[in-house]
């Protein structure tokens, strides 16, 4: 009989493959005394020997998909497979006390973890315990002839099942292989349903209990547009999705279609639909996706990839190559983002009870000026290849947006005195994510040139629940009219001054969202690159006129999230 | 049977960066090499015994070389100690 999971779906696509379970297996052994020494030395050598084989792979691997540097690491992992002193040590302990290979592997780098561990004035060295204890569990497993699983070492075709997959495990997943993913936690925004919409892999998340109700080796079909999985699938069932499959693929070539299209609704009314990069490399993924415009460029990659701030050249290159690879399309540059979840090493911040109603974003650059106006002088430099858009993150008040507008005004004024090229139409904007600011959305609207509405953290905050807590998530409600009603208010409050408004959340590629946000008059709408062409083809069925009334009625008669969603089915159909 | 007699005169003493260039220098030779300091010896070849002997500033400590190549072996680990600022 098979079996259903279901979890959130994540990534558009079907897949079926037998499953890798990408989670620790059970390392447990027993020690025991030994006769003949000498087989149980060749075990180990054997063990060895095949970590490093593993290790060899993963560290090649390493070095294609994640840099030089990351693959150091599998570097000083074999240099401790090599180790004279080490071995040395376990074979003295299997020869001389007779004990097992696993007891004296043991026993033998848990003296090396301790030694390591114990030198306190040394981080480098401490870190280096770590590295011990992963070659010790790579050779345990050898040893126990389990499988000790990583990305890096598969070599068929396969469904990936893990509790969570790590930006490490990510990119190291080859295409070829890896058919579809299903993961126990996470949720539509979390890092590896983005990584899965990216890489164009079907993908389950926040399955709940994948892992522990797969086993490796079943087959698994992964129904990344229902968010289902079906474990051992009858023929039947495996001949439907089969069918699902290819009407997917047929879609998909569709919208292949619409590529260079412009997007226009049903009764002619035009859209723009963006990208969300975070990087320039990006620009080529929102190109080959038919991307309008790039609607946020997340600028936090130059600090967070970084060792020190980084300089106005180094930003001044990545804001450039962005503007110049869009060819002439609009490109919105949202200033550092730091704060909340995410930290620089470089720049400590005080620890604080809630980091994400604390010191972040734009509060950060209002009270460190030159880090934000280096940022600033970065981008002016950039204005001068294409066209460039700036906007500021966590405005909450009118002040904040004035102030950081003032300095914006300052440093361009500076470059005009100098007689320093600097594009004349540089859009300054914000960014909508603070319940504070979309109540005053018509103050805002006055000074502000565009709004952007962050849908992931605005959600957040109105709900008061943190996006990252499971026990709170069902509070992550887009369709709910609490947020339809703050949307609404953004989007006339900007169209009464002649400004426009857009969207950069996960919403905006929503199919549930996007015709409620049509019919409310959302301007831009940009999302993952590998979402527009789905979108564009859904946009190109909808009238305009209707889905007005769709936006009005969920807007005012709508009660709950559920009432909302059979709305927009009842008025899709 | 070659020995050399090192003082140490780095800051913080044998430790990560220059004990893995001493352990590379020393393991391109087939030649047995061990480290001493305290009356304690450790395989020079092994970065686990170098560092396990926290060698620190103004230690004196004997290499010794044992192999075909015990001559060259020796003069590439001098060379070594005095490049990463170990000993003069």
């Amino acid at each position: 009989m098979s079996e259903m999971l279901k979890g959130i779906a994540a990534s558009d696509g079907i897949a079926a493959a037998k499953a890798y379970m990408l989670v620790q297996p059970d390392l447990s052994f027993s020690e025991s005394s030994v006769e003949d020494t000498e087989a149980e030395t060749k075990r180990l050598d054997d063990a060895v020997e095949a970590a490093k084989a593993d290790l060899k792979i993963i560290k090649e691997k390493a070095a294609a998909n994640l840099g030089a540097d990351e693959a150091e690491v599998f570097e000083a992992h074999l240099t401790i497979l090599s180790d004279p002193e080490l071995l040395g040590n376990i074979k003295d302990k299997i020869v001389n006390d007779k004990v097992n290979a696993e007891k004296a592997l043991k026993d033998v780098t848990d003296m090396f973890i301790a030694m390591f561990e114990g030198m306190t004035d040394n981080a480098y060295m401490q870190e280096r315990a770590g590295d011990i204890r992963d070659v010790a569990k790579r050779v345990l497993s050898h040893l126990l002839g389990v499988n000790l699983p990583n990305p890096a070492l598969i070599n068929e075709e396969v469904v990936i099942v893990a509790h969570d997959l790590t930006p490490s495990d990510t990119a190291q997943l080859d295409r070829n292989f890896v058919k579809g993913f299903i993961t126990d936690i996470g949720g539509r925004t979390s890092h590896s349903a983005i990584m899965s919409r990216t890489l164009e892999i079907p993908a389950i998340v926040g399955s709940g209990n994948a892992t522990s109700t797969i086993k490796e080796g079943q087959t698994v079909i992964i129904d990344g547009i229902e968010g289902e999985a079906i474990i051992e699938p009858s023929a039947e069932e495996l001949k439907k999705y089969e069918g699902k499959a290819s009407d997917f693929a047929k879609k998909k070539a569709e919208w292949e279609e619409l590529k260079d299209a412009k997007t226009v609704t049903a009764n002619g009314k035009q859209f723009i639909l963006g990208a969300n990069i975070g990087t320039p490399k990006d620009v080529a993924g929102a190109n080959d996706n038919g991307a309008e415009a790039v609607g946020l460029f997340r600028s936090e990659f130059l600090y967070m990839d970084a060792s020190e701030l980084p300089s106005e050249d180094d930003q001044f290159e990545a804001y450039k190559q962005a503007v110049e690879g869009m060819n002439g399309k609009q490109v919105v540059v949202r200033t550092m983002d730091i704060g909340g979840d995410k930290e620089l090493p470089y720049l400590p911040l005080p620890e604080e009870m809630n980091p994400f109603l604390g010191y972040r974003a734009i509060r950060i650059s209002l009270d460190k000026q030159d880090i934000f106006r280096t940022q600033l002088r970065a981008l002016l430099r950039a204005s001068n290849y294409g066209r460039l858009a700036i906007m500021f993150p966590m405005i909450a008040t009118v002040k904040e947006f004035k102030d950081a507008k003032a300095i914006f005004e300052e440093e361009k004024a500076k470059f005009v005195k100098a007689g320093k090229p600097v594009s004349d139409d540089i859009e300054v904007g914000m960014m909508m994510e603070i319940p504070a600011a979309a109540m005053i959305a018509d103050k805002l609207a006055k000074y502000s040139d565009f709004f952007s509405i962050g849908t992931n953290d605005l959600i957040q905050y109105t709900m008061a629940a943190d996006r990252g807590n499971e026990r709170v998530s069902y509070l992550y409600q887009p369709y709910n009219p609490s947020i339809l009603r703050l949307i609404k208010n953004i989007i006339d409050s900007s169209h009464a001054e002649g400004k426009w408004t857009g969207m950069c959340g996960e919403m905006a590629g929503d199919q549930i969202a996007v015709p409620i946000l049509a019919g409310l008059g959302l301007d831009e709408f940009s999302m993952s690159a590998t979402s527009i062409l789905k979108t564009r083809s859904l946009m190109k069925k909808l009238d305009t006129d209707k889905m007005k009334k769709l936006a009005e009625k969920a807007v005012s008669e709508c009660e709950t999230t559920e009432e909302v969603i059979s709305l927009v089915k009842e008025f899709t159909d | 049977m070659e020995k050399k007699e090192f003082h140490i005169i780095a800051e913080t003493g044998i430790h990560a960066r220059p004990a893995t260039l001493l352990v590379q220098a020393a393991s391109k030779f087939n030649s047995d090499i061990t480290l001493t300091y305290k009356e304690k010896s450790v395989n020079l070849k092994s970065i686990m015994g170098v560092m396990s002997l926290g060698v620190g500033q103004n230690a004196d400590v004997t290499i010794n070389a044992d192999g075909a190549d015990e001559a060259d072996a020796l003069a590439a680990i001098a060379d070594a100690m005095t490049k990463e600022g170990l000993a003069e």
